[in-house]
């Protein structure tokens, strides 16, 4: 068993668990935004606005936002704690790779709220 | 045939070099590397590697042969040195004790990590521990691996983390003693995969089954062993 306390679920299993799902939960919100992009060659700022001010349309964005920011959260650890190690970079990788790690938690937190600002915003 | 062989001795060498030999082949025979590394050695005492059975069953001599990694004592020239030109080099990501030999000590202690070995706790039985035949074949394609480091070493997520991720030959040994039927330890045994390096570093990409020579399939007990983490965790 291998220590680590900076990963999003602090479980191996748990944060595969969660991508996958994040993963699905956006492919569905961006294919069907697509498809709504596609039935509607034609759409004006007006019907666009109305789309977004629907609490299902606001409902799906806020969990795709919340799926992004673990989705991404789970890669950029990962990619983390592959390259930014003593192995790679030396002997200050550890303070190099908790910046990097609390940079990417803030500003998806930063994100999240901006997000949630903009979509209810509308 | 020109091979070009990485040589590197620590006592003398601050760094490695490629080394070319022209080599003059017997004709009409399609040599093995190791055959060829053999008549290296005549010309040059001085090279480094290990051999053992010269067939396949020690795992001994795995090393990365024109880019690709593969037992030189099972891998025939003709099929590797397409241009005429043979390029040896050792296991990629472990450290070079000398030439073509490497330092398994890593390989072996995630090896270790995964408790090889049967593990029961009912009382031992008269004679021996029987098996249907059903539940014997499931440990086929996981018991035949002779720990030649081919497929490890080939593993990026190993490259990486060598000291955290178990690595293709651990896991799939790891699954071996999970798939057994007689094994009692499958809780904890499974309780000790489960953090985000041993068994979930990696990322599917089959390096391990593109190179095992013995044609053993780690991402696939890879696999069952997410499979089984799941079941014990939903």
């Amino acid at each position: 068993m291998v220590t680590n306390v900076t990963s999003f679920g602090r479980s191996g299993l748990y944060d595969w668990v969660i991508q996958r799902i994040t993963a699905v939960v956006l492919a569905v919100y961006f294919v069907a935004l697509l498809g709504y992009l596609l039935i509607n060659p034609d759409l004006t700022y007006q019907q666009w606005q109305a789309l977004f001010a629907t609490t299902w349309v606001r409902i799906a964005s806020l969990l795709a936002l919340l799926a992004l920011c673990a989705h991404a959260w789970i890669g950029l650890w990962t990619i983390s704690t592959d390259y930014l190690t003593a192995d790679m970079i030396g002997a200050k990788a550890t303070v190099i790779r908790f910046l990097f790690q609390t940079a990417c938690v803030v500003l998806m937190f930063i994100y999240l709220v901006w997000g949630i600002q903009i979509l209810w915003g509308i | 045939m020109l091979v070009s062989l990485y040589r590197y001795n620590p006592e003398t060498d601050t760094k490695p070099v490629m080394q070319d030999y022209e080599l003059d082949l017997p004709a009409g025979k399609d040599l093995m590397v190791l055959d060829v590394l053999e008549l290296l050695k005549r010309k040059d005492p001085s090279i480094a590697y290990r051999r053992s059975c010269r067939e396949g069953v020690c795992g001994s001599d795995g090393m990365n042969i024109n880019g690709t990694n593969g037992l030189a004592c099972i891998t025939p020239v003709s099929s590797v040195a397409k241009g005429g030109k043979l390029v040896l080099r050792p296991l990629p990501g472990l450290p070079v004790v000398r030439d073509l030999v490497v330092d398994m000590t890593i390989f072996y202690k995630q090896f270790e990590k995964v408790q090889p070995f049967l593990i029961n706790d009912q009382p031992t039985p008269a004679i021996e521990r029987l098996q249907s035949p059903e539940d014997r074949e499931k440990l086929d394609g996981l018991y035949e691996c002779i720990l030649c480091a081919c497929c490890s070493t080939n593993c990026p997520s190993f490259w990486w983390n060598p000291d955290k991720f178990i690595g293709p030959a651990g896991l799939l040994q790891a699954y071996r003693f999970l798939a057994d039927s007689r094994d009692t330890a499958t809780n904890d045994r499974l309780a000790n995969l489960e953090d985000p390096f041993s068994v979930f570093r990696c990322r599917g990409i089959m390096n391990c089954v593109a190179v095992c020579p013995k044609g053993l399939n780690p991402t696939r007990a890879i696999g069952h062993i997410r499979t089984m983490l799941l079941q014990r965790a939903t």
